[in-house]
């Protein structure tokens, strides 16, 4: 008998998750436009509703098409399963919802996305959850912030916008010492580029719009779970009674107990996907499906595109600064390259040299680049974060996350990497005159 | 559910029901390197559909204290002595791979306990490659590759979860990792050395269910010939496109095939 081997990343890109139909042999995988399942029979139906038998019940619970999706996902970042989520934030909301309620307190990076930031920052309190925000590269501020009701730390992988890298082996074995999961949002990255789990985080989320689906025409996110936190462990014991102590939400079901693995993701499914019912319609995860069936190529030609574009702004004179962990002069520098071998992602900052209405000129100017609130689509994007999606953040607040009038964020799309130098050129000129 | 058996504390999931002497009583035994979760959905059902249900975690293994049980025969006389004290007069069995070798031989050993003895995924005898077993006895992680490569049958490897949003590799795999250091290559080694199985096939008094997947690797159905033609009083289930894994695999095919016999 020889040695089994594992499907590999690009194999799974395209198959994890999906068969051909067996009803009709469709080899693409079928939009189930369908709000509810019929039932074989009673007993099957209670069977189904009481978690004795597998299978869809109703479109917001669970999908076959989206059940592909969060297969795929869950195959390409090497955890147990995910659910896919109405976007990036429900699946953020999801998670947090799924570990603590009222009193429960979360430890987080400050170089985070705006609307996490204005999640933790200003929503949560309202129901009792409170943040305390630290500089993700000080680990000494991450352990001093813990606290007997901490639940969670939280971190994307690279940071918003300053492309902060986080240390996940670091972060998460903090975590793990005081019986915490860590939780990252990985949507800068995608598994092509870091596959969290690998580094000990236990919980990853993705904003889909974004480099998964590829091509900026949904919005989506996936919750996956490693499967590897013990939510019932010496150090963990008694933090977590979602998933240890009886839910009468469910027949006292204890979800440590019916599910060594995937406790997380049952609660979340069996409450949170149910009751706050922030679900993905099936359209949308069958375009998410087709943007991650090209996700490996799409990401190498990002990265190329970007480290040329980079390049370029480097040497040019009404550049004052940029934010690529691949440049030496990133603080982050050493620890991308050891934890992100084939690149930086595609999104990153500079700052202008000049005035706010030299910036306005430069954005305006652009021709190919797309001035919107998005990244990660195969088109190029670029924005201005002060004025947008950072915008509810005080003025203090953008300092500490690294973002100054003058901040420009690119999202490098799949172009001819001339053609968008081209655009640069032209809108640095323009800025330069203004 | 905690329980003492002899002397060290044991856990058994019992789908969240309290256990009642009135209903009859059926015991899941899984595999090597895992524990009741293997058995969620099937577990399930039966402890909502009239029966006391007791999930193992076998000793040494997710919530039960003590040592990995060495051999076949420790196992069996583990699993009756659980029987007893559970409070049950007797029980039917439900073993998987390790679990179903266990269980012939416990009914074998405890005739007036078992009522009725399930094997699902047996080998008969179980031959362990020793290039598996010296990865186990290393803690090494190609032990739990192989065993998650050869365990599902090849299109299960590319997923297709009957849960929703389940991976099934990625879940086979976590639930091995986290399994004690050295309980894998205690039980395979237990499989491995296991000799009495055809002996015990022939002093099995109860009637006994035979459940094979047509593509497993880990015991193809070839391996388990002689176990069911020894077994006097038999029936046999076979599995299509189903590999070793079948109660994650193809959990309802399992589920009814335990139903109609239990």
């Amino acid at each position: 008998m020889s040695t089994p081997k594992s499907h590999r990343f690009d194999t799974l890109s395209l198959h994890a998750g999906a068969r051909p139909d067996p009803a009709t042999g469709a080899r693409a995988t079928p939009i189930h436009q369908s709000a509810s399942f019929v039932f074989p029979d009673s007993d099957h139906a209670a069977a189904l509703f009481n978690m004795e038998r597998a299978g869809h019940v109703y479109s917001r619970i669970s999908n076959p098409t989206c059940a592909v999706l969060e297969e795929r996902v869950a195959a390409l970042e090497g955890g147990v399963g995910a659910i896919a989520t109405a976007s990036g934030q429900a699946a953020l909301h999801l998670a947090i919802v799924t570990l603590m309620g009222a009193g429960g307190h979360i430890v987080a990076s400050r170089a985070l996305y705006g609307g996490s930031h204005n999640l933790l920052d200003y929503t949560l309190p309202r129901f009792g959850i409170a943040t305390t925000f630290v500089d993700p590269r000080d680990l000494d501020a991450w352990r001093a912030a813990i606290r007997p009701e901490t639940r969670l730390l939280f971190g994307e992988t690279l940071g918003n916008p300053g492309l902060d890298v986080l240390d996940v082996a670091r972060v998460a074995a903090l975590a793990h010492d005081h019986g915490l999961p860590l939780l990252v949002d990985s949507t800068f990255t995608t598994p092509w580029l870091l596959r969290p789990f690998e580094h000990g985080a236990d919980l990853v989320f993705h904003s889909a719009t974004k480099f998964l689906s590829g091509h900026g025409v949904v919005i989506g996110g996936v919750l996956v779970d490693s499967g590897a936190f013990d939510w019932d462990g010496a150090k963990a014991r008694g933090k977590f009674p979602t998933l240890t102590e009886p839910y009468h939400g469910f027949h006292d079901m204890v979800f440590a107990e019916e599910s060594t693995t995937a406790a997380f993701l049952l609660r979340a499914r069996r409450e949170g996907i149910r009751d706050f019912g922030a679900c993905m319609a099936p359209a949308t995860a069958w375009q998410i499906l087709q943007g991650i069936e090209t996700l490996p190529v799409r990401m190498q030609r990002h990265v190329e595109n970007a480290r040329k574009v980079v390049a370029f702004l480097a040497g040019h004179a009404m550049v004052a600064s940029i934010a690529y962990p691949e440049l030496a002069s990133h603080p982050d520098h050493a620890l991308a390259q050891r934890l992100l071998p084939r690149g930086c992602g595609a999104v990153f900052s500079f700052d202008l040299q000049g005035t706010r209405e030299q910036g306005r000129r430069f954005i305006e100017s652009l021709r190919l680049f797309s001035h919107l609130a998005n990244v990660g689509d195969a088109k190029s994007l670029v924005i201005h974060p002060a004025s947008t999606t950072h915008f509810r953040m005080s003025a203090p607040d953008l300092a500490r996350a690294g973002i100054g009038e003058g901040t420009i964020r690119l999202s490098i799309g799949l172009e001819d990497a001339e053609d968008l130098i081209e655009d640069l050129s032209r809108g640095l000129y323009n800025a330069g005159k203004a | 559910m905690r329980l003492a058996v002899c002397g060290i504390d044991a856990y058994a999931y019992t789908g969240t029901r309290a256990f009642d002497e009135a209903l009859p009583t059926v015991v899941f035994v899984h595999g090597a390197g895992h524990d009741h979760s293997v058995w969620a959905l099937q577990s399930r059902y039966l402890a909502h559909h009239g029966r006391n249900v007791l999930a193992v975690d076998l000793p040494g293994h997710g919530r039960s204290a003590g040592e990995p049980l060495t051999s076949v025969e420790a196992l069996a006389d583990w699993i009756a002595a659980l029987v007893v004290a559970a409070g049950a007069r007797e029980a039917a069995l439900v073993g998987h791979s390790m679990g179903a070798l266990a269980a012939l031989e416990c009914a074998a050993r405890s005739g007036d306990l078992v009522r009725r003895v399930a094997l699902l995924g047996p080998a008969v005898p179980m031959p362990v490659s020793e290039v598996l077993l010296d990865a186990a006895r290393r803690n090494d992680h190609a032990a739990i590759d192989m065993i998650v490569g050869w365990s599902h049958a090849p299109h299960a490897l590319l997923g297709g979860h009957p849960v929703p949003g389940l991976w099934m590799p990625g879940g086979a795999r976590r639930l091995l990792e986290r399994s004690r250091p050295g309980a894998l290559a205690v039980d395979l080694a237990a499989c491995n050395a296991y000799a009495g199985g055809i002996d015990a096939a022939r002093r099995v008094a109860c009637p006994a269910l035979v459940v094979t997947g047509q593509r497993d690797l880990m015991a193809p159905p070839k391996s388990a010939q002689a176990l069911i033609d020894t077994l006097p009083d038999k029936r046999v289930v076979s599995l299509p496109n189903c590999g070793h894994a079948m109660t994650v695999e193809a959990p309802d095919r399992v589920l009814d095939a335990l139903a109609a016999f239990l």
